[in-house]
């Protein structure tokens, strides 16, 4: 019943997490933060089973902080993504299946920002949007007409409030609020959180 | 995952034709969850060696980790033995790791693609999911809309083409195929081998 988003600019990363934690119909958190700063230039937020998620995100960010604690530089979104996967996709066929539904969002200035959709069975895709979790159904189409190469950060933040709108109103379950963070040349931020109270005045046609 | 049909669940077709001193190999570019396409640019095709590609189609998880491994199979050969690997070579290195995985495999139907180094002879095979290696000397075709791909190939191929009609004839078979597959199509990849020169060409086709 979680959600996760991710849409990719020309020269950034944004992605927006519900912050709800459930055990089956029972709400426990409500401010659960799904999206983890694991380097200066890299985010990760994952979905799925619950203590899946925590151990291998954790998992993966400490061997890329050992990484750069060993060679002095860091790893590129890139090849951080293709670590993840390759762990992911080893564990599958093991006694110790992970179930998690990954977004792993850098930037490089190298090569530009990437953003990598990984799916459970360590299926992993470079996109420029996505979504894992039911409210993804109904954003896909929403990127879809307002996602342009060149679009900006602004632009970005409002295609996701347009999407949480479209979450809160067909989903039958209830996501409050949305963390959202972007990554770009200057690093990690967190934007403000997108939530019912911040959306009421909110004309999505506008 | 238990019920639904692994090889079936991302989508996808490739096939390679032969024709005169060249080979053509093409694939779809659509990266779905059953019926959500969650992506239109999706790589089905690698380019092995300078005369060899590798089309996979099948479990997309299982297309890139196969990938993988092969490619670090092709390079220790490489090192040890000081030359490039030739297709038929390829083919057995592919064929044997995936017998390695009999009773629990990759869900892959793999493609080879390509000219010998030394003779330039062309060369295309297919496989199945265990390694069972098909080579031929007109065409191949793997993937969700095989049945439709074999039957516009036979329709359409004919030997000793040259590269620009084998060109027309692979995107022809394709797009007649992939039209009538639900989870198969958004685009095609195709790419033309010939003794000097690899021309690649994106077919953008109606996004359903």
């Amino acid at each position: 019943m979680e959600t996760l988003l991710g849409i990719k600019g020309p020269d950034f990363v944004m992605l927006a997490a519900d912050t709800t934690h459930a055990h089956s119909v029972v709400v426990m958190k409500e401010d659960e933060n799904k999206i983890h700063k694991v380097a200066d230039n890299l985010l990760i937020s994952t979905v799925g089973e619950s203590g899946d998620t925590e151990q291998f995100t954790e998992f993966i960010a400490k061997n890329i902080a050992l990484y750069k604690m060993r060679n002095g530089y860091d790893l590129s979104p890139h090849s951080a993504a293709h670590f993840t996967r390759k762990n992911l996709a080893e564990s599958l066929r093991s006694r110790t299946r992970y179930q998690v539904f990954m977004f792993i969002a850098g930037y490089d200035p190298a090569e530009g920002p990437e953003l990598t959709f990984i799916d459970y069975l360590a299926s992993a895709q470079s996109v420029n949007y996505a979504g894992h979790g039911y409210g993804s159904m109904f954003c896909s189409s929403i990127f879809d007409r307002y996602w342009h190469p060149n679009i900006t950060q602004e632009e970005a933040y409002d295609v996701l409030k347009k999407c949480v709108l479209e979450i809160q109103k067909r989903l039958i379950v209830n996501l409050k609020n949305f963390n959202v963070a972007v990554v770009d040349k200057n690093g990690v931020r967190h934007l403000d959180q997108i939530s019912s109270k911040s959306l009421i005045d909110y004309n999505a046609a506008a | 995952m238990t019920t639904t049909n692994k090889i079936t669940y991302n989508g996808g077709c490739v096939i390679a034709m032969q024709g005169k001193d060249c080979i053509g190999i093409a694939t779809d570019r659509r990266f779905g969850l059953q019926s959500h396409t969650a992506g239109e640019d999706c790589q089905k095709v690698f380019h092995l060696s300078p005369r060899l590609y590798l089309g996979l189609t099948g479990l997309q998880t299982d297309i890139m980790t196969v990938y993988n491994r092969l490619l670090y199979r092709k390079n220790v050969y490489e090192i040890n033995e000081g030359r490039e690997v030739s297709p038929k070579v390829l083919t057995e290195l592919l064929s044997h790791l995936l017998y390695e995985h009999r009773f629990g495999p990759f869900f892959v139907e793999p493609v080879i693609a390509g000219l010998d180094p030394e003779t330039l002879e062309p060369y295309i095979c297919c496989m199945d999911l265990i390694g069972c290696a098909n080579v031929t000397n007109d065409f191949v075709a793997t993937g969700t809309c095989s049945d439709q791909l074999v039957g516009m190939c036979e329709s359409v191929w004919s030997p000793n083409l040259n590269a620009t009609e084998l060109f027309k004839t692979i995107a022809q078979a394709m797009l007649g195929s992939f039209n009538r597959d639900a989870v198969s199509g958004w685009g095609s990849s195709i790419f033309i081998l010939e003794k000097d020169k690899i021309t690649e060409r994106l077919i953008r086709t109606r996004k359903d």
